[in-house]
């Protein structure tokens, strides 16, 4: 059994407490980094993490790229989107295509 | 193209061949699996590309009734109501194989009574808040949803890109390689039989002048007898 983890600031992050995933409410990028790193990791199927505080910590997101588990998920944050996620699906059809054909 | 560093002969030449059979039919296969991967891809990543979109909004809009929320109560109080939640949400991870991409398969399930999701008495609360964690838990399964497909195409355009390249790979270096070693080992052989040719007649040549002189000396020989 997987749990849900939720990455982001105390604002965005509280009302999924209620809804009964597991939340990190941080304040700054190195300590979202360092859930993301640390072992604990593992015994999340999904990991959401704002976008604000996923623009900072690419690298340790890159970490579980090509894993399974942790599916490290994008959302906007009570800030509102900043297009990373969007963004993000064009670069994998980029990627596997060569050339992003869906156009944007 | 590069000829291959190999000695020119005919067991070389067969089994050359035999690469090339292999390589033919491996690029075959791989492109069949390119194309079918890239089409199931690019239907799952239309499909990410809409759900994104409508879940953002829809999360925003969370976000939105949270702010209100927030704006009627203390946020002591707030933080309080939701700190200790009702249910307990927890995931099982299967395994679905897309053309031998093995994708995760989240299954959720919720501990707890899931007909009241508020974790809340709803006297020191506001409405504002039911209503923004209602329109949060509403959002969760579409969430989950994103998270699966999110992955699966990232998986999947990893392995499609690795496709690609092998195919690429077979295509423009490896078969035209062989197809030469193949044409320059034959063309060797080929001068050297040739060669043999040549000189076998050479040879005959000579051996006839030889005795063409030797008869020629001894006629000689004995008119002058």
């Amino acid at each position: 059994m997987y749990k849900i983890g939720v990455i982001g600031d105390r604002d965005s992050v509280q009302g999924f407490t209620a809804l009964g995933l597991t939340t990190f409410a941080v304040s700054d990028a190195d300590e979202a980094k360092d859930i993301l790193r640390s072992p604990e990791a593992a015994e999340y199927a999904v990991l959401f993490i704002t976008e604000q505080l996923a623009a900072e910590c690419e690298h340790a997101i890159a970490l579980h790229r090509y894993n399974r588990t942790p599916a490290v998920i994008l959302i906007p944050g009570k800030d509102g989107s900043l297009g990373i996620g969007l963004s993000n699906v064009g670069k994998r059809v980029e990627k596997a295509v060569g050339s992003n054909i869906l156009g944007d | 193209m590069a000829r291959l560093n190999v000695n020119p002969t005919r067991q070389e030449m067969a089994r050359l061949k035999k690469r090339l059979k292999t390589a033919q039919r491996g690029h075959k296969l791989l492109k069949d699996m390119r194309d079918e991967m890239m089409m199931q891809f690019l239907e799952l990543v239309r499909k990410n590309r809409a759900l994104r979109t409508s879940v953002e909004q829809k999360l925003m809009r969370a976000h939105g009734s949270f702010v209100l929320a927030a704006a009627s109560m203390s946020e002591e109080s707030m933080a309080e109501a939701l700190m200790c939640p009702r249910q307990t949400v927890s995931v099982d991870v299967d395994v679905k194989n897309i053309m031998s991409v093995n994708v995760p398969v989240f299954n959720f399930s919720t501990s707890g009574d899931s007909s009241d999701i508020y974790p809340y008495g709803f006297g020191f609360t506001s409405g504002e808040l039911d209503n923004a964690v209602f329109s949060l838990g509403d959002v969760l399964t579409e969430l989950l949803e994103l998270a699966q497909m999110e992955k699966s195409a990232e998986l999947m355009s990893d392995e499609i890109e690795k496709t690609r390249r092998r195919v690429n790979a077979l295509e423009y270096v490896t078969i035209p390689d062989l197809q030469e070693t193949i044409r320059y080992i034959k063309m060797k052989l080929e001068e050297n039989e040739r060669g043999n040719t040549t000189r076998l007649m050479k040879v005959k040549d000579m051996m006839l002048q030889e005795q063409l002189e030797a008869s020629q000396a001894a006629r000689e020989a004995r008119l002058a007898q």
